[in-house]
């Protein structure tokens, strides 16, 4: 059992993912499946901050007493990946304000009726 | 001038002819338009070029060039070899008749859109022309192809619907027979023996055991859609919508024997006679032909249409050059090239006769022919004579082949093939003969047409009297095939 | 001098030049500038290719010494792939002035070709770069500026399209982002090269496994493999024409060769081939995409949506290539890679004209085009005739060594799928010249021919098909080397 306990963080890992998954599969609204997109984007985050934790280890800050440090490298990376999910979230956005413009709504299932109309 | 140049130059002339038709073809001069002038100078010049180029190959010079790699070890390459040498001549020598042919009918019925037909026509000329030259199945294949392409427009000439679902069964047939078989056949070749060049005495031999060499034969007989053996042959009477020209260049010679030329090529240079002469395959395959022969002529019998019979009967004859090529005899592969040129003749003047009666008459059905021998005696002068071919009574040409075909029975003891042929030739005459009949005999239902000249436009009697004409001449000199025939591998052995 | 420097240039300079486009306000200048940066990228990985042949080239980003610092690998595989970007980006750009004048607001102009410029830099460093999360990155960058520019479709439903894009390319490239995370916990490292060799010695695990079943799904999104294609259709028919072009030239070869390289380069085909069944997955989605994509294009009759499934059809013919573990197989997939980018730019630009003219790529825009437009339209018959392999076009090279590949490996059924979606195509394209040739009703039709600014890139592409069709020296060897070096076999 102390093995899956351990583990903890890869598990809200797979729950945050699976939830933002679900929510972008379920959602009809569109602002709501990019809030889904966004907590599955987010669950990588902590899946990279996780891998790069060293048991013991500090801050990587150069000092001269001999420390282990986390890797830093996996921080990098998602600082990235977090401008990526900016973004990403941005151009979703811009992309909902115009199809409110051009649609009036922003559910999907209304935008569909209204193309299937034309 | 080269050997070599007359040949690229032979190809060359129609694709030129056709860029040029394109580009001038709709401007008005006096007389006519520019399209139909360049497509006489066109014609004859290629036929001027065909001709030495004859002159050289019967003198033995050897006639080779390779243009370009596309696959690494196989060259799009041009030769020439005495079977396509002979079809290179017949569709020069045809294609001018034609030409003359094709302005008085396209002319007279006042058809739409003739420059776009007479550049198709150009091309599916070069085109036959590059397939007579083709020295490996590639090229071979790509000429086929482009004849296929370019004979669509021409079928489906008059736009409307019959003649858009005619071109679509037309096209259907031959690209998918030719991508779905002939391309596998050819890849598979290609993988088996790592060649894929006519040699004489083939050349997969070597490669095949007897599963293999039935599968492939199939799909090489099938996959030559052209050849209209059955269940295959739809697209013919599907292509009899385009207007005659067509049907009596195209679908009588130029297409339809480059399908049997392609199967005697590939028998021949690809196969090789020796490993099908014990091939259970090439046996299936025959009783498949006898049996498209005869079937096909029964059909033909039941039609009113007088285009529709002519080409049931095309389609009946076609496998007798399958047939014969199958046998693999040294006097059936001479019958079946024999055949090729000797049906052309015949067919092409049955056709222009059957133009010729609908631009004079309108008339299209075998029924409302009565008479019609007198008022168009040309016409049916010439009818007959190509009507004598198809049965194979002398003085026609068609007697030689047939006659050779026989031998070629007698050689390899194929009793099958002797019985259908016999029974065909007599099918023949039955589907013939009333057309005769009905046309010199009975006395047609209009007075007041009855003893009146009514013939077709000069062009259109000018050219079926050459052919006709050409059509007794092969009977008493049959010199020139017969030479070049007795140069294919296995026919002197 | 430079040409040390040659790797870096070919992301560097789209990259620069991107956001200097807001600077320019004038069309004409704008256009100018973009074609000039993209020939000048054309050429960068023409002279790329050209050094690939002494070897592998290896370029230290900032001089920081792999597998630390980012480097930029170039093989023969993305020089090639390089070449194919650039060349179709130039081709495109030469021809779109026009096209894009009418179908972008004149105030968007500069942010057109900002996004433009991106997507372009995005797919020339996926492709250049040996370092996976640089993948990540680059592929976020293109599909970015991809979803921007679709939505500047004249149609709202380009909206609709470029959201629906946006959410399947996020989750795509998120699963790719796992699974590089998975592969650096496997090994510590992120560069390809380093990858390829720790992967083997890791041995497989349970986390290899995800790892590699990430990236297959992440990257079979990008790709449009059957059944993850949905997004395609509608981004390619929404799209203004010249992305359409662009994309259909591009993209999606992109990211046949991201696939390529973490199946060959980086898991090895040993893992992926043996240890798991990826010859049978790969080929039984490609089937499904080449008879069922194909079907759909038959049914469609809005043509770029019809071009675009038969794209989805086409890309299965790769795969259908990798999944043959051959020499053979592979040279047919790297040759399509190349060749389908013609085929499909040439058409898309060739729609592009009749949107230009016709305001509409609808069958009923096509009735009578082979007189209205009839240089356009002999492009798009011609264009679909490569589609169908007819010989004499670069679709025949292709559909040979396909072919050719399945007799050799004795796969009969595949012979026949392959063939059938031959004889399918030749449907979908002879609705199309049914149309345009054969359909009488209106007699006075007059000419209304694209300007020659956008037919003559047009022409060039097609004759493009045409000329790689005969003379394929070029496209063979490379393909041929490329597929050797990838399958370790020396020659």
């Amino acid at each position: 059992m102390s093995s899956f306990f351990d583990l903890y963080n890869y598990w809200i890992f797979i729950f945050l993912m699976m939830t933002g998954f679900y929510i972008v599969i379920a959602q009809g609204n569109l602002v709501k499946k990019i809030i889904g997109l966004n907590i599955f984007q987010t669950s990588v985050f902590l899946l990279y901050i996780s891998m790069g934790k060293v048991s013991g280890g500090t801050a990587p800050i150069l000092i001269e007493a001999d420390v282990s440090y986390s890797n830093p490298l996996p921080h990098v990376l998602i600082l990235t990946a977090i401008v990526v999910g900016v973004a990403t979230t941005a151009v979703a956005m811009a992309l909902i304000v115009r199809i409110q413009k051009a649609y009036g709504t922003i559910e999907e299932q209304e935008i569909h009726e209204q193309d299937a109309s034309l | 001038m080269s050997a070599v140049d007359l040949m690229l130059l032979s190809i060359a002339i129609p694709f030129v002819g056709a860029v040029l038709i394109l580009s001038f073809g709709s401007v008005r001069i006096a007389g006519g338009h520019v399209r139909e002038w360049l497509s006489v100078i066109t014609s004859i010049a290629l036929l001027l070029t065909v001709l030495p180029l004859l002159e050289k190959f019967m003198q033995g010079a050897s006639i080779d060039y390779r243009m370009v790699e596309p696959i690494p070890g196989i060259w799009l390459h041009l030769s020439i070899e005495p079977l396509g040498m002979m079809f290179a001549c017949i569709a020069s020598l045809l294609w001018v008749v034609n030409t003359i042919y094709s302005i008085g009918y396209m002319r007279s019925n006042n058809e739409k859109n003739q420059t776009r037909f007479y550049v198709c026509f150009a091309i599916a000329i070069g085109s036959t022309l590059g397939l007579a030259f083709s020295a490996n199945l590639l090229t071979l294949f790509i000429f086929y192809e482009l004849l296929s392409i370019s004979t669509y427009p021409l079928v489906a000439h008059k736009g409307n619907e019959l003649a858009k679902k005619g071109a679509r069964t037309y096209l259907a047939i031959l690209m998918g027979s030719s991508i779905g078989f002939l391309l596998l056949a050819i890849i598979w070749t290609w993988s088996l023996a790592g060649t894929l060049d006519f040699r004489a005495g083939g050349i997969l031999s070597e490669h095949i055991g007897e599963p293999v060499i039935g599968i492939l034969l199939f799909l090489f007989i099938y996959g030559i859609g052209k050849a209209a053996l059955m269940p295959l042959h739809k697209w013919l009477p599907a292509a009899m919508v385009a207007p005659t020209p067509v049907s009596a260049l195209l679908h009588a010679v130029a297409v339809v024997k480059a399908g049997v030329f392609t199967v005697l090529k590939v028998i021949i240079y690809i196969f090789g006679p020796a490993t099908l002469a014990d091939s259970l395959a090439a046996d299936w395959i025959m009783y498949l032909a006898g049996f498209s022969i005869v079937l096909a002529s029964t059909i033909a019998l039941f039609q009113d249409n007088l285009k529709r019979r002519l080409a049931y009967s095309t389609i009946s004859q076609l496998s007798y050059v399958t047939i014969a090529a199958i046998l693999v005899a040294p006097f059936s592969i001479m019958a079946a090239a024999l055949h090729i040129a000797v049906h052309a003749f015949g067919k092409i003047t049955l056709f222009f006769a059957a133009g010729s009666i609908y631009t004079a008459t309108h008339k299209t059905e075998i029924s409302q022919l009565k008479g019609i021998g007198r008022q168009m005696p040309w016409t049916m002068g010439a009818f007959a004579i190509g009507a004598l071919s198809m049965i194979g009574i002398p003085p026609a040409a068609g007697f030689l082949s047939k006659w050779y075909l026989l031998m070629g029975t007698f050689q390899t003891q194929e009793w099958f093939v002797f019985g259908v042929i016999i029974i065909s030739t007599l099918l023949n005459a039955a589907y013939f003969l009333p057309i005769l009949y009905t046309a010199f005999i009975e006395k047609a239902d209009d007075p007041i047409a009855q003893g009146t000249m009514q013939e077709a436009p000069l062009p259109i009697v000018i050219a079926l009297t050459i052919t006709a004409g050409l059509t007794l001449l092969l009977f008493f000199l049959p010199d020139i095939p017969l030479q070049l025939i007795n140069g294919l591998p296995g026919v002197k052995s | 001098m430079i040409s040390n420097h040659l790797p870096v240039l070919q992301v560097v300079l789209p990259l620069l030049a991107a956001p200097l486009c807001v600077l320019l306000k004038r069309s004409s200048l704008l256009w100018a500038f973009t074609l000039l940066v993209s020939i000048l990228s054309a050429v960068i990985a023409w002279s790329l290719l050209q050094q690939t042949d002494a070897g592998i080239i290896s370029y230290a980003i900032g001089g920081w010494a792999a597998p630390w610092g980012i480097e930029y690998r170039v093989d023969k595989l993305n020089a090639y792939v390089l070449l194919i970007v650039t060349g179709i980006g130039s081709l495109v750009m030469l021809g779109g002035r026009k096209s894009i004048e009418q179908e972008i607001d004149s105030k968007n102009l500069s942010l057109f070709y900002t996004a433009y410029l991106l997507c372009f830099a995005g797919l020339l460093g996926i492709t250049i770069t040996g370092d996976a999360f640089n993948v990540f990155v680059f592929l976020e960058i293109s599909s970015l500026s991809s979803y921007a520019l679709i939505s500047l479709g004249r149609d709202r439903r380009a909206l609709t399209a470029a959201y629906q894009y946006l959410v399947m390319g996020t989750i795509g490239a998120t699963f790719i982002l796992i699974g590089i995370g998975m592969m650096y916990m496997i090994t510590g490292t992120l560069n390809m090269h380093d990858l390829a060799q720790r992967l083997p010695e890791a041995g497989s695990s349970r986390t290899m496994l995800t790892a590699f079943a990430f990236m297959f799904v992440g990257v079979s999104l990008k790709l449009a493999l059957f059944p993850l294609h949905l997004w395609l259709p509608n981004a390619y028919a929404y799209a203004p024409s010249i992305v359409s072009a662009f994309l259909a030239g591009t993209a999606t070869k992109v990211a046949v060769y991201v696939l390529l390289r973490f199946i060959f380069t980086i898991f090895g085909i040993e893992y992926a081939f043996t240890e798991l069944p990826l010859s049978a997955i790969l080929m039984l989605l490609a089937i499904a995409a080449i008879l069922l994509a194909t079907m759909s294009a038959i049914y469609e009759s809005n043509m770029k949506r019809l071009f675009a499934y038969s794209s989805v059809a086409q890309l299965g013919y790769m795969v259908l290539g990798i999944s043959f573990l051959s020499v053979t197989g592979l040279t047919s997939s790297l040759l399509h890679l190349f060749n389908h980018a013609l085929m499909k730019a040439a058409l898309f630009m060739a729609l592009a004209c009749v949107m230009y003219q016709q305001g509409g790529v609808m069958m009923d825009n096509l009735k009578g085009l082979g007189r209205r437009m009839p240089w356009t339209f002999a492009a798009i018959v011609i264009g679909g005739l490569s589609l169908v392999g007819v010989p004499l076009t670069v679709g025949f090279i292709s559909k040979w060594y396909l072919l050719l590949a399945a007799i050799e490996a004795g796969q009969f059924v595949l012979v026949a799928v392959v063939l059938a979606g031959s004889l399918l195509a030749l449907i979908y394209v002879w609705k199309l010249v049914e149309q345009g040739y054969f359909h009488s009703g209106n007699e006075s039709i007059t000419r209304q021919e694209a300007p020659l600014s956008m037919l003559i890139p047009t022409w060039l592409l097609v004759l493009a098909n045409i000329y790689f069709g005969i003379d394929t020296s070029l496209t063979i060897s490379v393909a041929q080397t490329t597929a050797e070096q990838l399958l370790g076999v020396t020659q």
